[in-house]
C-alpha cells in the first residue's frame, strides 16, 4: 500500500469528519464503503473473505456470489503467479479492464475488496 | 588332312629358323582355325581375298568369269592344291587350306562377294551341303513362298531360337563388379561338448574380464596425428521431445451413467456478517485498502488511459463515393402524363418492403370555389393513388381508385397490402391489394414490357391499351355521417403493440397486427378507428343493407366489407379552445412510438401466442380473419403515455392527451384539456414528426420557421429558428443521421439542416423544381443507397439520391446530438431560472423603490406638522401679544388662558 502514496499529483480523497465514537469499527466500515460507492461511475462494491464468501455488498445476491467466487480464484492465481516469479514479491492490487467496466481487487491476508467501476465515458 | 598339315607344320617349323619373323606368322596361322562366318549363321562360309593374279590363275576374274548373274565359280580342288604347291603360302587360299583339304568333293564353290557382306571380296563355301544350298537356292525360297501362300498371313510362323555361342559384349565385367564375393575366407568354428553335459542345468556367473589373464584382447584407441581429417559438417537429426512418462492403470468399468452436480454457493448468515462487520480486522483492512482503491478510481475518473487517440481522431475511412459531394443527385422523376387536369401531389409513401416502389396520392389543383364550379367535371375523373416503380417511369404499376381526392394515406405496417387513406370529404378509404401483390413484387422481371414502352411513341399509348396498369377499387369507405366532416389532414396506423377502447384507455393488442387508425381532420376532431367488425352494432347495418343494397363488384376483396359505408369511429376527440373561440384545427399528429420495453418483456409471449393462433387458423392473412377484439378481456397497459403532439392550422403546437375523462357535472365523456399549447409558427404546421433516433424529440415545421421540441420540457422549444426568406412547405427528419433534417420551400428549394454544423440556418440549399414542394419522404434501401422523394405542386415526383456525407452518420453523432439537446434543455432551464431570478430582482427593486417613496413621504409629513405647530404657537403668541397690546385681555387672564 505504501507504494501508492509515492505517485505525484494524486491525493486520496478522505473526508475527515467526526465519527461517532460509540459504534466504532462498524461505522467506519460502513462509512468507508459508502465513500467508495459514491465515487463517480462505481457500479458496485463488495467485501469478500479469504474463502470467497461475500461479507458486504451493494449488488444483488446472485451477482455478488458470482463475482466473489470468480474473482477470488483469480486473485489466488495472480498472487501465486507473482510469488512464483519472485518469492519476495507479493500482489498488492489487481485491475481488470474490460470493454464495459473496470474491476478492481484489493487483496489482503484475510479479505478482498472488489470494486466495479464504469470509467469516464 | 591332319597329317599333311602336320607335315606342313614341320616343314614350316623347319623353315622357321631360316626364315624371318614374317614367316613365323605362317605357322601361327596354320595352327589357327580358319575364320568362318559361324557367328553370322553360316559356318560354311569362309571369306577370302583373291588377288587378280589368283583370279587369273584360277579363271575367276571379276567381270569376266564372274558376273552378276553368275557370281560364283566352281574351282576344282586339284587346281587349288596345285596353286598351293606352286605358290605355297602366298596363295590366297592358304588361310582356308585346311578346309580345302578336308573338302570331300571335287569342286569348291567360290562366290564373289560384291557387297563385302562377309568382309572380303570372295568367300568360299566349305561344305557340300552349303554348295548345294547355294547352287540350288531358288528351291528354298520357292518352297518358302509356297508355304506362305498356303497358310493364312496372320499366322505367325514360329521360328524357334537358334542357339548361338555367347558373344561377350562386356556385360560380364559389370556383373563381376556388382557381385559380392567374399574377399576373405570365412572362419568356421566348431565347438564340441561332452554328451553328458547336454541338458544339464546351467550356472552363469559374472567375471571381470580384466581379472583373468588373456581373457580379452584390447585394441585401444589412440590419437593418430597423421590422420587429421576434420569434419566440417555433420548432418544430424534432432527432435525435441518432452519428457514422457508412460504409466498405465486398469480401471473397473461397470456401466455408463449420468452424473449431475447441483450446488449452491456458500453464504454467511446475517449474524456472521454482523460479527465480521464489527471486527477490527475488517476495518483495518478497509482503511488500508481504500486508499489505493480510491486512487485507482480517481485515475479512471481523470482520464481514460486506454483510449486510442488516433483512432478516435480519424473519421471513418470507408466512405463510399466522393466526400466532397454533398448535393442530392437526381435519380428519377415520375409524372402521370395521362391526366387531363392539373394535379398536385399530396402525399408520398414508399412501399415498406418492395424495393423501388413508391406510392403517390394526387389531388386536383383547385381551390374550393373552383372545385364547386367544376364539380361535374371532377366527378368523371377518378381520384387515384399511383404506384410508381423505378423500372418504369412512364406507366404506374397500380392505380388505386378512391371516391374523392386523397390528401393523406399510409401503408399498414403489419401488412403492406392494406392501405388506408383520408379523403377530402372526410371519409377514410381502405384498399386491399393482396390479389395484386405478386404483380408489384415482380416488377423487376418485366423486361419485355420495357421494350414495348420504348418502341412505341408516346402519343400512341393510351391508358386503356396498356393492360398492365389496373384500376383497383377501394374495398371500404367510412360512414359519411359519423366520420369527419371536413378534409382529413393526417392518418396514422396505431402500432401493433397496443390498442385502445372507447374511453381511450390503452390495452394490449393480442392480434399482433395493426388494427386501429387515428385520423385528424379540419373539423377540429381527432378520431380513432378500429378496422375490426363491431359485434354490438350488427343490427344497424343489417337494416341499412335492407334499404340500399349496393352491388359490390366481384373483383373487390371482402376484407373490409363489414366496414363499408358503416364504419364509425371508436372515439372522437374534439380540440376545443374554449366555449367562445374557434376550436383548434389539427393538421398533423405525432404519437409516441409505443413502449418497446413492454413489448419485449411482457407482450412477447402474448404476441407469440397470437401469431401462432393466426398461423393455426389455416395460415390465412390475419386481416382476412379479423375478429372482434373487444369481446376478449384484454389486459390494460399501465403507465402508457397517452399524450401526443398536434400541429394546428393556426401555427400552434398542442400537447394533449387522448384519454377521455368523465365530466363531473354532465357525466359525459369529454376530452381532457391540452397539457400545453405553444404558438411558435406563423403559418399552418405541416410537419409534426418524432426523430427516428430519439423518442422524445419532435420536429415541427410551419409557416416560416422550424422548431424542435422535447417531450416533457414544457417551457418551450429547444430550438426555434428565425424566419426564413421563403415559406416552408414540407419537411422530414433524415433517417440515418440524427442531426439532419430536410425542409422544402415554396420556391422549389430544399434546405438541408445539419445541427452539428449550423443551428441558425440551413447548411445546404438546393433547387429541385420550379414550384412549391408539397411532400418530402426519404427512404433507406441499403447502407449505400438512400433516396429522398420530393413531390411538388405540379404533380411531379422527384427521386433523388442522398450522397454519402448526408446519409452516413459520423461515429459519435448520436451522442453529440443528444448532448446538444441536453445542453439546450439545460439552457431552457437556465433561462427559466434566470427568469425567476429576474423576477425576484425586479420585485426587490420595486420594493426598494416603494420603500424610498414611503420614507420621503413620511419625512415631509412630520416636518409639516412640526412647522404647523410652530406656526400655531407663534400665531398664538402673536395673538396674545396683540390682544395685550390692544388692552382687551389682561395679562393675567391671557396667561391663564394660555396655560389652560
Amino acid at each position: 500500500m505504501t507504494e501508492w502514496t509515492n505517485e505525484p499529483g494524486l491525493c486520496p480523497l478522505r473526508s475527515s469528519g467526526p465519527r461517532p465514537a460509540g459504534l466504532g469499527a462498524q461505522a467506519e466500515v460502513e462509512e468507508t464503503l459508502k465513500r467508495i460507492q459514491s465515487h463517480k461511475g462505481v457500479i458496485g462494491t463488495m467485501v469478500v473473505n479469504a474463502e470467497g464468501i461475500p461479507i458486504r455488498t451493494t449488488l444483488d445476491n446472485s451477482t455478488t456470489v458470482q463475482y466473489a467466487g470468480l474473482l477470488h480464484q483469480l486473485t489466488v492465481k495472480a498472487r501465486s503467479t507473482v510469488r512464483d516469479i519472485d518469492p519476495q514479491n507479493d500482489l498488492t492490487f489487481l485491475r481488470i479492464r474490460s470493454k464495459k467496466h473496470e474491476i478492481m481487487v484489493a487483496p489482503d491476508k484475510e479479505y478482498l475488496l472488489i470494486v466495479i467501476q464504469n470509467p469516464c465515458e | 588332312m591332319a597329317p599333311k598339315s602336320q607335315k606342313q607344320k614341320s616343314s614350316g617349323g623347319q623353315k622357321n629358323p631360316k626364315r624371318d619373323k614374317t614367316k613365323q606368322a605362317l605357322p601361327d596361322s596354320e595352327e589357327r582355325e580358319p575364320i568362318n562366318m559361324e557367328s553370322m549363321g553360316h559356318p560354311e562360309i569362309y571369306p577370302l581375298v583373291l588377288t587378280t593374279q589368283t583370279q587369273e590363275i584360277l579363271n575367276c576374274r571379276i567381270d569376266k568369269d564372274i558376273t552378276d548373274e553368275k557370281p560364283y565359280i566352281l574351282i576344282k580342288k586339284e587346281d587349288i592344291l596345285a596353286d598351293f604347291q606352286n605358290r605355297g603360302a602366298v596363295s590366297d587360299f592358304y588361310p582356308v587350306r585346311k578346309v580345302i583339304q578336308e573338302y570331300p568333293g571335287d569342286e569348291l564353290l567360290v562366290v564373289y562377294d560384291k557387297d563385302f557382306r562377309y568382309g572380303l571380296n570372295f568367300y568360299l563355301i566349305g561344305t557340300e551341303e552349303g554348295k548345294e544350298n547355294y547352287l540350288n537356292p531358288p528351291e528354298v525360297p520357292e518352297e518358302q513362298e509356297e508355304y506362305k501362300e498356303h497358310t493364312p498371313e496372320d499366322v505367325y510362323v514360329y521360328k524357334p531360337p537358334i542357339s548361338k555361342p555367347w558373344v561377350s559384349l562386356g556385360s560380364e565385367k559389370e556383373i563381376e563388379e556388382e557381385s559380392v564375393k567374399e574377399s576373405t575366407k570365412q572362419i568356421t568354428y566348431m565347438i564340441s561338448r561332452k554328451r553328458s553335459e547336454f541338458g544339464a542345468p546351467i550356472k552363469f556367473s559374472d567375471q571381470n574380464a580384466s581379472s583373468v589373464k588373456d581373457a580379452y584382447i584390447e585394441c585401444t584407441a589412440y590419437p593418430d596425428r597423421h590422420f587429421t581429417l576434420k569434419q566440417l559438417e555433420k548432418d544430424v537429426g534432432i527432435q525435441g521431445v518432452p519428457k514422457i512418462k508412460d504409466t498405465s492403470t486398469q480401471t473397473r468399468w461397470t456401466y455408463p451413467k449420468n452424473a449431475i452436480t447441483q450446488y449452491y454457493p456458500r453464504e454467511l448468515s446475517e449474524e456472521e456478517k454482523e460479527t465480521f462487520g464489527q471486527s477490527k480486522s475488517l476495518s483495518d483492512f478497509l482503511n488500508n485498502t481504500s486508499i489505493s482503491v480510491e486512487i485507482a478510481l480517481q485515475q479512471n475518473e481523470i482520464m481514460n488511459t486506454f483510449i486510442d487517440d488516433w483512432k478516435c481522431l480519424a473519421e471513418e475511412e470507408s466512405t463510399f463515393g466522393d466526400k466532397t459531394d454533398t448535393h442530392l443527385k437526381e435519380y428519377q422523376s415520375f409524372t402521370d402524363l395521362h391526366t387531363l387536369t392539373e394535379k398536385m401531389v399530396t402525399s408520398v409513401s414508399w412501399h415498406p418492403t418492395i424495393y423501388g416502389l413508391i406510392a403517390v396520392s394526387v389531388a386536383v389543383r383547385l381551390s374550393l370555389e373552383e372545385r364547386v364550379h367544376f364539380s361535374g367535371k371532377l366527378l368523371l375523373q377518378p381520384s387515384l393513388i399511383l404506384f410508381w416503380s423505378f423500372s418504369d417511369p412512364i406507366h404506374p404499376q397500380l392505380m388505386l381508385e378512391s371516391p374523392d381526392d386523397i390528401f393523406c394515406f399510409k401503408f399498414c405496417p403489419s401488412d403492406p397490402n392494406i392501405i388506408a387513406g383520408g379523403c377530402i370529404n372526410g371519409q377514410i378509404v381502405m384498399w386491399d391489394i393482396t390479389a395484386h401483390a405478386d404483380r408489384i413484387e415482380n416488377i423487376k422481371t418485366g423486361g419485355s414490357r420495357r421494350k414495348k414502352v420504348t418502341l412505341k411513341p408516346m402519343f400512341l399509348l393510351e391508358p386503356d391499351s396498356n393492360k398492365e396498369a389496373m384500376y383497383i377499387r377501394h374495398c371500404a369507405v367510412s360512414s359519411i355521417e359519423n366520420g369527419h366532416k371536413k378534409v382529413i389532414t393526417d392518418i396514422h396506423w396505431l402500432p401493433d403493440t397496443f390498442e385502445i377502447n372507447r374511453l381511450g384507455a390503452v390495452f394490449e393488442n393480442r392480434n399482433g397486427i395493426c388494427c386501429q387508425l387515428v385520423t385528424c381532420s379540419a373539423d377540429c376532431t381527432i378520431c380513432f378507428w378500429d378496422i375490426r367488425p363491431q359485434k354490438a352494432l350488427i343490427q344497424q347495418p343489417i337494416e341499412k343493407k335492407k334499404e340500399e343494397h349496393i352491388e359490390i363488384p366481384f373483383d373487390v376483396p371482402s376484407t373490409f366489407l363489414h366496414l363499408d359505408l358503416s364504419w364509425k369511429p371508436l372515439t372522437k376527440i374534439r380540440l376545443s379552445k374554449g366555449e367562445t373561440s374557434l376550436d383548434h384545427c389539427p393538421t398533423k399528429i405525432s404519437l409516441s412510438e409505443g413502449d418497446l420495453l413492454y413489448k419485449a418483456q411482457e407482450g412477447m409471449e402474448d404476441k407469440i401466442l397470437a401469431q401462432s393462433k393466426a398461423v393455426k387458423a389455416g395460415e390465412m392473412n390475419p386481416y382476412h380473419n379479423l375478429e372482434g377484439g373487444l369481446a376478449n378481456h384484454l389486459k390494460p397497459i399501465e403507465d402508457f403515455c397517452t399524450k401526443f403532439f398536434v400541429g394546428t392550422e393556426e401555427g400552434g403546437v398542442i400537447y394533449t392527451d387522448w384519454k377521455m375523462e368523465r365530466d363531473p357535472e354532465t357525466g359525459r365523456l369529454m376530452t381532457k384539456k391540452p397539457v400545453s399549447l405553444y404558438t411558435v409558427h406563423d403559418g399552418a404546421v405541416h410537419t409534426v414528426q418524432r426523430s427516428p433516433f430519439y423518442q422524445d424529440i419532435i420536429l415541427t415545421i410551419g409557416g416560416w420557421n422550424v422548431a424542435i421540441w422535447k417531450e416533457g420540457v414544457m417551457t418551450g422549444p429547444l430550438l426555434q429558428s428565425s424566419c426564413a426568406p421563403k415559406r416552408y412547405t414540407a419537411g422530414h427528419w433524415s433517417l440515418t443521421r440524427p442531426g439532419v433534417f430536410y425542409i422544402g420551400r415554396e420556391d422549389g428549394y430544399v434546405d438541408i439542416w445539419d445541427l452539428l454544423e449550423k443551428t441558425h440556418e440551413p447548411s445546404l440549399s438546393q433547387n429541385i423544381c420550379i414550384t412549391m414542394i408539397t411532400y418530402i419522404k426519404p427512404w433507406t434501401f441499403s447502407a449505400k443507397q438512400q433516396f429522398i422523394a420530393i413531390a411538388d405542386y405540379y404533380g411531379t415526383l422527384h427521386i433523388l439520391e442522398i450522397p454519402w456525407t448526408l446519409s452516413h452518420p459520423s461515429t459519435n453523432e448520436v451522442s453529440s446530438i443528444n448532448y446538444y439537446f441536453e445542453r439546450e434543455v439545460k439552457h431552457l432551464e437556465y433561462v427559466e431560472q434566470r427568469k425567476k431570478i429576474r423576477e425576484q430582482e425586479k420585485k426587490e427593486m420595486e420594493l426598494e423603490l416603494e420603500k424610498k417613496k414611503v420614507k420621503t413621504y413620511q419625512k415631509s409629513k412630520e416636518q409639516l406638522e412640526a412647522e404647523l405647530k410652530l406656526d400655531y404657537e407663534s400665531y398664538l403668541e402673536l395673538e396674545k401679544n396683540t390682544l395685550v397690546n390692544l388692552g382687551f385681555i389682561k395679562v393675567k387672564e391671557t396667561i391663564s388662558f394660555v396655560d389652560l
